[in-house]
């Protein structure tokens, strides 16, 4: 067995609109256990940023500590990347999205980086709509110290060793709801179709977009018993909608029955088309999308796709009016009142 | 009764209820002697509390210029029945007790030792005004008034100050004035005036300006370039920020498009606002935060991060008297140890400590150039008396043909033309590297930012060696940050005595005076007055070349001779300490008189 990623790949790799191929987005070789969810959500994020032709350089990518923090490193090799402190990814987020407003912003959390030690800062970051993605791969337990149960773990749900979780979950979509987020989705690690088209719609979204994606580990809570194993994943999902993300200027072909699509129209031109499978919800209601969260707790199901969305959305620079100009770009000439301004500062203090 | 002669040379106390907008009258007295060409030292002892609580607000008049505190009241104004017993028993034998009369004092209020003025304030204000609030405000413009009389104040002065207090408010102009006079006009009438005790006009002053730290450093933060300022309120340190605000708000926003040249975001705790700031340094924009003691104790974490992955960061720690509420508005140098190794790991940070409202303005400024040439947290520590109290000082000065140091920062010419990039190599040899900000070039100079665990070019590894190489480099960096770091400043060019005192920050003003006071009795001493953390060379060499060292701290524990043995690892019997740690700012008197207890 190797530990190194071999270069070689095939030279006819089909390439995107800026002429590159997919493996100019990848990472270095992941050090995750094998079948580990977040590696899947690793190759979503791939495939995604591959597919929308973006620019790997302008893409800041940004994480905590824990597992799920780990995964920056084996995408988007040609982004900076940021592995700050444990459940602070947040304010890191923010702060360099002040700097730079024309970066994308990429977050990547887990469930005790999120729901534990990080809960004040996300909170926070949602209640500011950060224009950033901010991606939770939710397993339910702390897989780098060797799978203690998370806030995130259902109550009732069984450990490895047998124990049985007391405590209510948390529940990160619906409370992202609760505190006004303009994008909440959910997804599940296995289902490739449905997370990339949510992530390019995440990207998209001008504000604060949550996804929570339920991704299982493997080596600690995969086990018969815990609601966060693929088994039981799979067999109570229940996804909104399917999602399909059209991009802007391109025409709409996937083709759904008449009357169960619903086309969202993004910030930027490009749409989501939903063919819904849930009644009586509208993801651009955000009493129903908190009304299907809770009718599929109470049916033990996990609800997935896009909850709730808001494409029109007043970011945290809209609200603060930072200048259109990333900050980082100034200097003296539009920084420092100079000398005259001080002589006259000075004469108010005499 | 004796009756002192002191011209231009005593200490004036209003004892006040907070809230009851006494702050802004007082200020106006200590602003009046400035504007006379007096120095003039006014400090507000507060409560940490909104309204009903007892405060004082001392203001010491110099003639020789000395600004630090002084006990000895020479002048109470007594308005707060609270705190009156006590406030008599502080007034200076010979010396004045100007109290509210409406009510006759209790027997036992009567100190044969001191002078009573008796006027009839809230009668006053009973038989002028109809309005409570009013009655209340012109309360304290009365005693301004009787003041004036008692101790030559000049009406004009006090008229145009009115006169810039409310300018676009004219109308409250003349209810003011007409308040100064009532006051004034009942000293005429009832007493001999001026007393002993009594200002003239000196032209002692020349272009200085009388400004707060706090202010200071929020302005030195606009000049200095300062574009991120993310920050959790807590006293003493709340109002850098509001000054940074203010002066951004005045002269960052774009006139064209109404936009802002800053972004300014009270975060939901400390942890939040210095994580913010490294995140913006990180990207390229020069952020800061400021805090006091427990703000630093929960940025631990990230100053480790930041010392450990090289993020420059600005931290300026208002220090106070620790933990809960009541004290904490009292000032205090007692966060000098947990600054300067804060945080896990091997850390040391770098501190850098002004004294004057000037060097807030300056050192703010140089600071953010330092964590950019440094790629490292520069804790700046300021204290409640620097930051929130006024202070002759120094006017401000710019060089409008300086640059922002921004450091080493490849850009995307500089990286097309090289070879690889290694984040973390050291180039130059002196322990700072190169950096890139994110997004500068499509496939050259991205790199991942850890605290450990990476090796020159930014790549994990978990090698030992890579780990020690890493840190003898940030040792090297250690080095280099001693020869850029704010000098201290020598009160000598060759020693003349074998006692030589080192102090630092607030601690200059008490300093200053105390060797004065030693000096008329035929005692020289030297002085060093440390400005940063590392000490360089002058450091060891003034301990050195002395047979005793006395430094002089306003903390319990003598931190700053703890971190001088430490780090110099000099003799510690030789080195001495005069402490102060009560919460008020420490006095020449205090310094004097521990010296002569000191063995040495």
């Amino acid at each position: 067995m190797t530990y190194i990623k071999p270069k070689f790949r095939h030279p006819s790799l089909p390439k995107n609109d800026l002429g590159y191929t997919k493996t100019v987005y990848e990472g270095s070789l992941s050090t995750l256990c094998a079948g580990c969810g977040h590696d899947s959500i690793s190759a979503a994020i791939v495939q995604s940023c591959y597919e929308l032709a973006l620019e790997p350089h302008r893409i800041a990518k940004l994480s905590g500590i824990g597992c799920s923090s780990k995964t920056p490193a084996y995408f988007l090799s040609q982004s900076h990347g940021f592995n700050s402190v444990h459940g602070r990814m947040p304010s890191v987020a923010t702060g360099a999205s002040l700097a730079n407003k024309d970066l994308i912003y990429f977050g990547v959390s887990g469930d005790g980086d999120t729901a534990s030690i990080g809960m004040g800062q996300f909170v926070h970051v949602v209640r500011r709509n950060l224009n950033m993605v901010y991606v939770v791969m939710n397993n339910g337990c702390y897989g780098l110290t060797k799978g203690q149960d998370s806030a995130t773990a259902d109550e009732g749900s069984k450990s490895k060793a047998g124990s049985v979780n007391l405590f209510n979950a948390i529940d990160l979509p619906s409370l992202a709801l609760e505190l006004g987020a303009s994008f909440v989705a959910q997804s599940f690690s296995g289902d490739k179709a449905q997370l990339i088209p949510l992530i390019k719609a995440a990207i998209k979204h001008p504000g604060f977009a949550l996804i929570n994606v339920i991704s299982p580990c493997v080596t600690f809570n995969n086990n018969p018993g815990s609601t966060k194993a693929y088994d039981y994943v799979r067999e109570h999902l229940d996804a909104t909608s399917t999602v399909d993300f059209i991009p802007l200027q391109e025409e709409i072909s996937v083709a759904y029955e008449a009357g169960s699509t619903k086309n969202i129209e993004l910030h930027d031109g490009s749409s989501l088309q939903l063919n819904k499978l849930a009644t009586n919800w509208n993801p651009e209601d955000r009493m129903s999308a908190m009304t299907a969260m809770q009718q599929a707790k109470l049916d033990g199901e996990i609800l997935t796709g896009l909850i709730f969305i808001e494409p029109e959305t007043t970011d945290l620079h809209a609200m603060i009016k930072t200048s259109d100009t990333p900050l980082n770009t100034m200097d003296e000439s539009q920084l420092c009142p100079g000398s005259q301004a001080l002589e006259a500062l000075n004469e108010e203090f005499r | 009764m004796s009756v002192n002669n002191l011209i231009n040379n005593f200490v004036v106390r209003f004892a006040n209820v907070n809230g009851t907008g006494s702050a802004s009258a007082n200020y106006m007295f200590a602003k009046a002697v400035f504007r006379m060409g007096i120095f003039a030292t006014p400090k507000n002892i507060f409560p940490s509390n909104i309204q009903g609580l007892p405060t004082w607000y001392d203001v010491r008049v110099s003639e020789k210029g000395y600004l630090g505190r002084r006990e000895g009241v020479d002048m109470m104004v007594s308005v707060n029945p609270q705190s009156m017993a006590n406030d008599i028993k502080s007034v200076k034998t010979g010396g004045y007790f100007l109290y509210d009369c409406t009510k006759d004092l209790p027997e036992n209020y009567i100190r044969e030792d001191i002078n009573y003025i008796g006027v009839p304030l809230m009668e006053m204000c009973i038989n002028e005004y109809s309005d409570p609030r009013q009655r209340q405000l012109f309360k304290n413009i009365i005693y301004v008034g009787a003041l004036a009389a008692l101790m030559n104040i000049e009406f004009e002065v006090l008229e145009q100050l009115f006169k810039e207090q409310f300018a676009g408010k004219e109308k409250l102009i003349a209810p003011n004035v007409k308040a100064l006079q009532l006051g004034m006009d009942y000293i005429k009438q009832h007493y001999a005036y001026p007393l002993p005790i009594r200002l003239e006009r000196r032209d002692l002053i020349g272009d200085k300006i009388l400004i707060d730290g706090n202010s200071a450093c929020g302005l030195g933060a606009v000049y200095g370039g300062a574009t991120v300022a993310a920050w959790y309120p807590i006293t003493p340190s709340t109002s850098v920020v509001e000054a940074y605000s203010e002066y951004a708000n005045k002269y960052r926003v774009d006139p064209k498009t109404g936009k802002n040249n800053f972004a300014i975001v009270q975060a939901e705790d400390e942890l939040a606002a210095i994580g913010m700031v490294i995140g913006a340094n990180w990207n390229g924009a020069r952020s800061f935060t400021a805090t006091s003691g427990p703000g630093v104790s929960l940025m631990n974490e990230f100053l480790g991060l930041a010392y450990f992955a090289e993020i420059p960061t600005l931290l300026i720690d208002v220090q106070r008297s620790g933990p809960s509420t009541g004290m904490p508005t009292r000032t205090q140098q007692s966060d000098i140890i947990s600054a300067a190794y804060a945080s896990h790991g091997d850390t040391k940070q770098v501190l850098v400590i002004p004294s004057t409202p000037k060097e807030c303005f300056d050192l703010t400024a140089d600071s953010l150039d330092l964590a950019e040439h440094l790629q490292t947290p520069i804790i700046m520590l300021t204290d409640l008396d620097l930051g929130m109290n006024d202070h002759v000082s120094e006017p401000f000065v710019w060089d409008d043909n300086r640059k922002y140091n921004r450091g080493k920062v490849l850009n995307a010419e500089e990286l097309e033309k090289m070879g690889r990039f290694g984040r973390y190599l050291d180039v130059d040899n002196d322990g700072v590297t190169y950096r890139t900000y994110p997004g500068t070039h499509p496939t050259k100079g991205s790199f991942f930012t850890r605290g450990t665990s990476r090796d020159e070019y930014a790549v994990y590894t978990e090698d030992s060696g890579a780990y020690v190489q890493n840190m003898e480099r940030l040792q090297l960096k250690w080095e280099t940050a001693k020869t850029l770091v704010p000098t201290p400043i020598m009160y000598q060019e060759k020693n003349k005595s074998n006692i030589g005192f080192i102090f630092f920050g607030t601690t200059l003003f008490a300093a200053e005076e105390s060797m004065d006071m030693l000096a008329e009795n035929n005692i020289t001493i030297d002085a060093m007055r440390l400005r940063a953390f590392p000490f360089n060379n002058q450091v060891s060499d003034f301990i050195e070349s002395h047979q005793s060292i006395v430094v002089i701290e306003q903390n319990r524990d003598a931190q700053m001779r703890s971190l001088l043995i430490n780090e110099l690892n000099c003799n510690p019997s030789k080195i001495k300490s005069i402490l102060n740690y009560d919460g008020m700012p420490i006095t020449a008197d205090m310094i004097v008189t521990q010296f002569h207890n000191l063995s040495l």
